[in-house]
């Protein structure tokens, strides 16, 4: 067990700092959070400060283009990131953490080529069309239909909840491409251009009011046979592998931001009088433990990553049930440090309470991961 | 950072596993319920293993091993429930004679209670008025009683852990301030040891009692309560492992707190999975609960880990 870094992790994270150090300040304002094609262009101008840099794709594969990092390279880019206040990946997100590896490690060369250098060139956006309206944690159930005509998928049906839809150029499209077959066989990964004829994207307000994601109509969509990823029918495999991703490295970074917020709000109770309450002491102290324990984990997963030397397993669901569940506690004892301004909309922790209450729902939600944990880890029976 | 067991880490897990489950399996503790009694061979044997003598320099005739080494060794004395005051022992080894060939058996008052008075051979700890504590023992033992603090006010209680005899300590009661932050970790490690166990005993059970036709496990609320406890057990698991190989005091304190919540949780969520059976004298469960409530208690509180982590998000700042 060693939790020290090598010579060459530290020179890297001492280059790294002095290089954000140089490049933060030139950002431009930060956009609000409603206004998503100003998100857009922040969030890809971003994208492509690394890549001229050379930090855009670190832990991909160099020959999908990235710097092949390690995974303890990885921790440390998010880590420092995180700690200058540099911006988080936003709309790149699917792009990066969860398209790019799918068709990275599944693509052919010419899709590879296609699809990933714009990514870390932070010139393409991508969104994820998985959930439908009855479909979400039986993902396995969609409907969205694609037949084949000629050189083409048409694909007809309607996909919900699909962050970024709005300014996004590709979907990950999950379809149906043979509906007599067992509901996991029938399934195929296409990349939907979002400019096609007969995609309609329609916002949905969240409940703390912002655009956050929408649902998108899918009218005899045209997508060429060549954008399919992996076999035909053989897509919920290929989604496996994405879910991975997901839930193996998306929330590290925010673990760090969260150890940052937990600060704050310690000094600012200080400030107010909140601090005099043990109560409210020890609350805040259990959440210290639990974010520096949280970090303990990513780091065990990704040191246990780097030894088998694959997709994450199963042991980021164990950090996706207890992280949703802290950053929720993080936010409720904000409110308790504003007190009767946690009411107020317009500050920042109160929209981050809002947000936190997704998370328990968002990438599977907690019930779901329990199922997980038990039956994949514990080894218990399904249920009938 | 290679935040993994070596496999030199594993060899020693699975050995001390395999030591003290043929010599402390699942009779032993059974018998050790009905005559808790110290068993002074066993120890022994412990010390000639090396357990107490773990992280004493090897010039010194010890193993000369480190913090997560002994760590690993205290989850696997927690898992089966190994009795005797492991720790103050453990911490004595190179400061009291005998300590480290488990030839005597040192126990200490942490804060107010102190395990095993009447059967140590020595006790430690800033205890007010002095009574010499006797017992049997070796001629180290014999030498080390000389240097012992011994306790006058000290009362028996009535245990509510059958396989751990308590003394309170009287007028100590509030006094962690000098708790040594190395029996905090290794008290840890027990209880984390202790979640791992429940934890596979719920999972067994759920496994193989049916009702309604299936298996208990096959339910969701059943399933659920498993995976919790899972989730608790590698959460206390990474919060051990880091704080043994930083040995930072915050650390620490994170360990203790994800450790006795994984330990007092799960063997509480056992009991459930157990339904009536986990509530006989017959079944274990209510010996790993109410060892786990007695390691809450010793070395400090969880109120000192949380404020002096509470202390730290404001250092610092004015
Ligand atoms: C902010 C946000 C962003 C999202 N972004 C995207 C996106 O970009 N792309 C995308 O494809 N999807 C996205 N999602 C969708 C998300 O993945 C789904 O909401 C989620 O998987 C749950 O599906 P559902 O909403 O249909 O709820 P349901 O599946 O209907 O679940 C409702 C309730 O029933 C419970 N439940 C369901 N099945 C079981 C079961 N077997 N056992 C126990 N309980 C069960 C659930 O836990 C939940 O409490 C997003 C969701 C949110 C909230």
């Amino acid at each position: 067990m060693d939790l020290t870094h090598t010579p060459e992790e530290e020179e890297f994270r001492a280059r790294l700092r002095e290089w954000l150090a140089k490049m933060l300040p030139s950002l431009p304002a930060k956009p609000s959070p409603d206004d998503w094609p100003g998100r857009r262009a922040y969030d890809l101008g971003w994208q492509r400060m690394l890549h001229d840099a050379g930090y855009a794709g670190l832990h991909w594969p160099v020959d999908a283009g990235g710097q092949g990092a390690t995974p303890t390279q990885h921790l440390i880019f998010l880590e420092e990131t995180e700690k200058a206040g540099a911006p988080y990946v936003g709309a790149n997100f699917v792009g990066l953490l969860h398209a790019g590896p799918t068709i990275a490690a599944e693509g052919t060369p010419e899709q590879r080529a296609r699809w990933l250098p714009p990514v870390l060139r932070g010139e393409e956006v991508w969104c994820q069309g998985f959930s439908e309206p009855d479909a979400g944690s039986d993902l396995a159930a969609l409907r969205t239909r694609a037949w084949r005509d000629g050189d083409d998928y048409v694909v007809s049906g309607s996909k919900i909840w699909t962050s970024h839809a709005e300014v996004a150029d590709w979907c990950e499209l999950l379809v149906r491409t043979d509906a007599t077959a067992p509901k996991h066989r029938g399934i195929s990964w296409l990349a939907m251009p979002m400019d096609a004829p007969g995609v309609t994207v329609r916002p949905l307000r969240t409940l703390a009011g912002s655009a956050e994601f929408a649902e998108v109509f899918l009218d005899e969509v045209r997508v060429p046979v060549a954008n399919r990823v992996g076999a035909e029918n053989d897509g919920w495999r290929v989604t496996m592998v994405t879910l991975s991703f997901e839930r193996g490295t998306a929330f590290v970074g925010e673990v760090v931001a969260c150890r940052r917020v937990l600060g704050e709000l310690a000094r600012t109770a200080r400030k107010n009088g909140r601090w005099d309450d043990p109560a409210l002491r020890r609350r805040l102290g259990t959440l210290n433990a639990e974010f520096r324990t949280l970090w303990r984990l990513t780091q065990w997963n990704v040191s246990e990553s780097e030894r088998t030397g694959g997709v994450p397993g199963a042991g980021g669901s164990v950090f996706k049930l207890r992280y949703s569940h802290a950053r929720q506690e993080l936010y409720d004892a904000a409110a308790e440090v504003l007190g009767p301004d946690a009411l107020d909309q317009g500050r920042e922790w109160t929209l981050d309470r809002l947000s936190s209450l997704s998370y328990t729902i968002a990438a599977g939600t907690s019930q779901i991961q329990h199922n997980i944990v038990a039956e994949r880890i514990l080894g218990l029976p399904k249920g009938r | 950072m290679h935040f993994q067991l070596t496999d030199d880490q594993s060899a020693l897990k699975a050995g001390v596993r395999e030591l003290l489950e043929g010599r402390f399996g699942r009779e032993r503790l059974r018998a050790a319920v009905e005559a808790p009694r110290l068993d002074r061979a066993l120890w022994r044997e412990l010390g000639d293993a090396g357990f107490f003598a773990l992280r004493l320099p090897e010039a010194d005739g010890g193993v000369g091993l480190g913090l997560p080494e002994a760590v690993l060794a205290f989850e696997e004395a927690g898992r089966v429930l190994l009795t005797g005051p492991l720790v103050a022992t453990h911490l004595a080894a190179g400061e009291v004679a005998g300590a480290a060939t488990g030839e005597a058996v040192v126990t200490a008052a942490y804060g107010g209670l102190v395990e095993w008075m009447e059967q140590a051979d020595v006790v430690r700890g800033d205890v007010a008025g002095a009574r010499g504590v006797t017992a049997a023992g070796g001629a180290a033992a014999a030498e080390a009683r000389a240097s012992v603090a011994s306790v006058a006010s000290a009362e028996p209680m009535e245990s509510l852990d059958p396989l751990t005899p308590l003394h309170r300590v009287r007028g100590s009661g509030g006094s962690y301030g000098s708790v040594d932050p190395l029996a905090v970790l290794l008290t840890a490690a027990e209880q984390l040891g202790t979640a791992a166990r429940t934890c596979e005993l719920a999972v067994q059970h759920a496994r193989t009692r049916e009702q309604f036709g299936q298996p208990i496990g096959a339910f969701q609320a059943v399933k659920h309560l498993c995976a919790q406890m899972l989730v608790r057990v590698e959460m206390a698991r990474v919060a051990v492992y880091a704080a043994a190989v930083t040995a930072d005091p915050l650390d620490i304190a994170s360990a203790r707190l994800f450790a006795d919540q994984a330990a007092v949780r799960g063997a509480r969520d056992c009991l459930q999975v157990h339904g009536g059976m986990g509530f006989t004298w017959e079944s274990d469960v209510h010996l790993y609960l109410k060892r786990a409530w007695v390691r809450t208690q010793r070395a400090g509180s969880a109120t000192q880990s949380e404020e002096g982590l509470a202390a730290e998000l404001v250092a610092g700042t004015a």
